[in-house]
């Protein structure tokens, strides 16, 4: 019972910020059809700047409270990676919008791989630790061990999704995002500034980037150049797990993902008699985005037809 | 074949330009040896080997049109398979011929496996599974060492055996009519047989029947089903036998290396022969083995770099390795952007890529949105 109840806690922490990064990957795809590999880059260029911002402002007033610190962090990486967003969409993507399909497939790995590659040289190739900055409460909840922190990024997560579903589905902005997303063409013809409207998508997708790359290393209280890419990898299979292009099942996919791992990971050892062990965490991920694909393409909420990717 | 520009005289004589081609190729290690060193013999061995992957995941990308991101999977396979079957690890030591053809098959069956359940997804769903299957390969190799020791964990497979063909050991090279023969220039011939056959199978590839249903089903597969093409067995077909050249250069890499780990076959791997197509056209065998001559050779180059650098600025600033993916990740973006169809492309590929504005536009856009 500890363990089911601990296992869960950590999904669902694990889950929305996969959810916060799923996002950016079902919203660019419900628009431009392209899945943006860059994508776990800018999370992992969100926690880099974050923690860059920190270590200089802790080294400029030591005094300042932690809570402040980390927020002044937050408040840099959001428009750096929004501005990255954007200009990976301009450099990489908008000049090949009406080449084949693999053009910008590709340009979005290299792009990936650029991302990866400058991070390593600004950063170098050691782990960045998160200084203990943030509340380290820690409470018993059915067995099950909660801190402040987990506590704190669920919260956040649920806020930020709550934001965004508002946004999507209420404002005008919203309204011109989900028109593009039906159909580049007529949206044109009804005034949507199509261009402006792919490049916002990008800016938020990014921004909830930053968000949930701070997340992140704040959870595992380590960054390194390396860490987007997993972290994309698990969030896009979260997107497709909801159905892409749907923002509400990139949430719930996100969720559910990070519960499947967090429970197969606690319990693969039992399962399997010991055979598979707990470092096969990773491969939940690809298990559980293949078997969708082949048996539910459209992923859980998806109502399109899969086979015109 | 385009004419290249001053040889024409080769033209118009093809055994002498075939008898050129044939001497420069049995000279070049000596050449690049006495020249710039048994190391650079090694490069060159590496170059064959990338060759030889190259013109296989250019079948699944070029020929077929499906991206195969997890192609060093069927490299490691191969690999793998060597390691077991020639290697104090199970103590078991087959030779050459044999396990050559058991990796290659090996690792085409798991080509088939991969390519059932994607089969219905094209594109970027495709390339974001193949990426999948190529990391858990990758996993289970670093975590196969308990409870059974499969794959020795990140350790790797060590003292694999050199290749022996017909008595003859690759590791005690003989003196042959008076010239001494470096295991590496013993794998360069080696190496280059087997390219040359690839180079000989995938271009007989392209022209055959299945070449050409590849080439209909990466155009449009709804025409290409409309045209009885058989999308199933013939997309089967293509994962299979990019799979086997992958198993092949797999199992000629582990000989070589004689130690194999997970290490070597990480997806940056499977990006790098990605690039090296793209670099050098996809879909044309010219274009992918420029792309891997390049490359292979250009890292090696780099190393230079940092020498230059100790002498302009009396210290490296940045490691010539580190600048190594960097440079990949923008050629593969500009690439993209300025000269989609390569270096060499093929003419069918341009024509593919040009038709952009016309009717191909209009032909997709009502394929995709018919879901409307």
């Amino acid at each position: 019972m500890d363990i089911l109840a601990q296992q869960l806690v950590n999904g669902l922490v694990l889950g929305s910020i996969y959810a916060l990064v799923a996002l950016g990957y079902t919203m660019v795809y419900g628009i431009l059809e392209l899945i943006n590999f860059a994508h776990g880059e800018v999370t992992m260029i969100g926690a880099m700047v974050a923690l860059t911002v920190i270590g200089a402002l802790l080294g400029v007033f030591p005094q300042l409270p932690g809570l402040v610190v980390v927020l002044g962090g937050v408040l840099v990486a959001i428009p750096a990676c929004m501005l990255l967003g954007f200009g990976i969409e301009k450099v990489a993507y908008r000049p090949l919008r009406h080449a084949p399909r693999l053009a910008p497939l590709i340009t979005a790995i290299g792009m990936s791989i650029v991302l990866q590659n400058a991070a390593m040289l600004v950063w170098g190739r050691q782990y960045v630790s998160f200084p203990p900055l943030l509340p380290q409460g820690r409470y018993v909840i059915l067995g099950a061990q909660i801190t402040d922190l987990q506590i704190f990024i669920v919260l956040l997560s649920f806020t930020i999704m709550g934001g965004l579903w508002l946004l999507v589905e209420r404002s005008r902005l919203g309204r011109a995002m989900r028109a593009t997303a039906q159909s580049r063409e007529v949206a044109q013809l009804m005034g949507v500034n199509v261009d402006r409207i792919v490049s916002l998508t990008f800016i938020v997708g990014s921004g909830l980037a930053a968000v949930a790359g701070v997340m992140v290393s704040a959870y595992y209280g380590l960054a390194h150049y390396y860490m987007g890419f997993m972290l994309g990898l698990k969030a896009f299979s979260a997107a497709v797990l909801g159905g892409i292009g749907n923002i509400v099942g990139a949430m719930l996919g996100g969720l559910l993902l990070g519960i499947i791992e967090a429970l197969g990971a606690g319990y693969i050892g039992d399962l399997t008699g010991g055979f598979l062990g707990s470092h096969y965490q990773d491969v939940f991920a690809f298990f559980v985005l293949i078997t969708v694909l082949v048996f539910r393409p459209s992923g859980l909420l998806g109502e399109r037809v899969a086979n015109r990717a | 074949m385009r004419r290249l520009p001053g040889l024409d005289f080769l033209h118009a004589r093809p055994g002498l330009a075939f008898a050129l081609l044939a001497a420069l190729l049995i000279a070049l290690p000596f050449l690049v040896g006495s020249g710039l060193g048994n190391s650079w013999v090694r490069v060159l061995d590496f170059v064959l080997l990338y060759m030889l992957m190259a013109i296989g995941l250019n079948i699944v990308v070029g020929y077929a049109g499906l991206l195969d991101l997890g192609y060093i999977a069927f490299y490691a396979l191969g690999a793998y398979v060597y390691a077991w079957l020639a290697s104090p690890h199970f103590g078991l030591h087959l030779p050459f011929w044999v396990i050559l053809p058991l990796g290659a098959t090996f690792a085409g069956l798991f080509g088939v496996l991969l390519g059932t359940p994607v089969l219905r997804l094209r594109g970027d769903y495709l390339a974001i599974v193949t990426l999948g299957f190529g990391e858990i390969i990758r996993i289970f190799m670093n975590n196969l060492n308990a409870p059974f020791n499969l794959t020795n964990g990140p350790q790797g497979i060590n003292l694999i055996d050199p290749v022996r063909i017909a008595g003859l050991s690759f590791a005690e090279p003989p003196r042959f009519l008076g010239l001494d023969l470096p295991p590496t220039y013993l794998y360069y011939y080696l190496f280059l047989a087997f390219t040359l056959l690839a180079i000989g199978v995938a271009m007989r590839l392209q022209d055959s029947r299945v070449g050409r249903a590849w080439a209909a089903l990466r155009e449009d597969e709804v025409a290409a089903a409309a045209m009885g093409i058989n999308l199933r067995n013939t997309k089967l077909l293509a994962f299979a036998m990019g799979a086997v050249f992958g198993g092949v250069a797999g199992g000629l890499f582990a000989a070589f290396q004689g130690f194999i780990s997970p290490e070597s076959f990480s997806l940056w791997e499977s990006i790098l022969v990605l690039c090296m197509i793209v670099l050098g056209g996809m879909g044309n065998v010219a274009g992918a083995l420029l792309g891997a001559a390049l490359l292979t050779i250009l890292p090696e180059a780099l190393r230079y770099l940092g020498d230059l650098q100790r002498t302009v600025l009396g210290q490296v600033v940045v490691e010539p390795t580190d600048l190594r993916m960097l440079l990949f990740g923008v050629a593969l973006v500009s690439m993209m952007l300025f000269r989609p169809t390569g270096l060499l492309s093929s003419r069918q590929h341009r024509r593919e890529w040009a038709a952009e504005d016309g009717v191909a536009e209009q032909e997709r856009a009502s394929l995709y949105d018919s879901r409307a």
